[in-house]
């Protein structure tokens, strides 16, 4: 079998950026991810932390050393070169391990909220506030939930004037792209008004 | 060591062995970290794969064109921790490059978040 390689050296390299998704349990995290991409699954099977000790029960199964993590992710191909990564991050805070792993070098995220559990939210919006991780916050609009306004939910969730919030139907592939469109245009902005770094 | 005796299962067969027996109890790969969306790439045809374990050989043909971790993993459904020691050892054995994307070294710059936004806007 030839295990040929495309030229390492020439053509463009190949680039994968990530978009974490954020959100409680439930609010339709796998769902958005699965109308706007190719959706993979992912199995992390974790060393068990001192951390993780604490909150997993281990009684009866002592001899347990890793906990299984089942994630997904998105994969959407904008051309050859250039692949857009969504990873769907679970909202406890036991996790944020693995947040912090994504976090790193991810163009923005997305807290997908449930204006019946707004509260929900408030764990992930914390996080990429502490860590100036660009973000926007798109409300899933559930049949049945009551439509709130805009500007309540800012008032609710404490966020900033500029902060994008796009009411959105995560099962649709429109509304999933204009979520991601507005992050990527918010990230933008946000650029625009620092001086670039990191360019001699 | 793994011996070719020992490739009689197939994906039928399920896991029989814990995850973390393939990498013989290791929990932490060797050198240099890499991100869930870091490239690999196979540097080379190997001449005698048979010296490899079969998951080790499935990871390397997955590596013939240039691809990322968490893809790698999804594919050869292995959690991600065991395809990090996995692709730890290949690079070892100078069989993968692992590159840490581009973007990581500094925030990502505005000409690609604009070809992000017309490749968006073009879906």
């Amino acid at each position: 079998m030839d295990y040929g390689v495309s030229d390492p050296g020439g053509n463009r390299q190949y680039r994968a950026i990530k978009i974490l998704l954020a959100g409680g349990f439930g609010v339709g995290k796998t769902t958005l991810v699965g109308a706007v991409s190719e959706i993979r699954p992912l199995r992390t099977e974790e060393p068990l932390t001192e951390g993780s000790l604490r909150t997993d029960s281990t009684a009866g199964v002592e001899g347990k050393t890793t906990t299984t993590v089942a994630m997904d992710f998105g994969r959407i191909s904008l051309r050859s070169d250039l692949v857009l990564y969504l990873f769907g991050t679970p909202g406890q805070q036991r996790f944020w391990f693995m947040w912090d792993e994504l976090a790193i070098g991810a163009l923005g995220a997305v807290v997908l909220a449930d204006t019946r559990r707004l509260a929900d939210s408030f764990p992930a919006i914390d996080y990429f506030e502490r860590r100036q991780i660009p973000f926007i916050v798109a409300l899933n609009c559930f049949d049945g939930a009551r439509r709130y306004d805009k500007e309540d939910v800012r008032l609710a969730l404490d966020l900033e004037p500029d902060m994008p919030i796009v009411l959105c139907d995560a099962r649709s592939k429109e509304s999933a792209k204009e979520v991601l469109i507005t992050l990527v245009e918010h990230v933008l902005m946000t650029a625009s008004e620092e001086p670039l770094s990191g360019i001699a | 060591m793994p011996s070719n005796e020992e490739r009689w299962l197939d994906a039928e067969a399920g896991p029989v062995v814990r995850p973390y027996a393939l990498t013989q109890g290791r929990t932490r790969h060797t050198g240099e970290s890499f991100d869930l969306v870091a490239t690999v790439m196979a540097t080379r045809t190997l001449a005698d794969p048979g010296s490899l374990a079969p998951e080790h050989i499935s990871v390397l043909q997955l590596a013939r064109v240039p691809t990322t971790v968490a893809d790698i993993a999804s594919d050869v459904d292995l959690p991600l921790g065991v395809v990090r020691i996995i692709l730890a050892d290949l690079r070892e054995l100078g069989l993968v490059v692992i590159r840490t994307p581009v973007v990581m070294a500094e925030r990502i710059d505005k000409h690609t978040l604009r070809e992000v936004l017309n490749g968006l806007r073009g879906l």
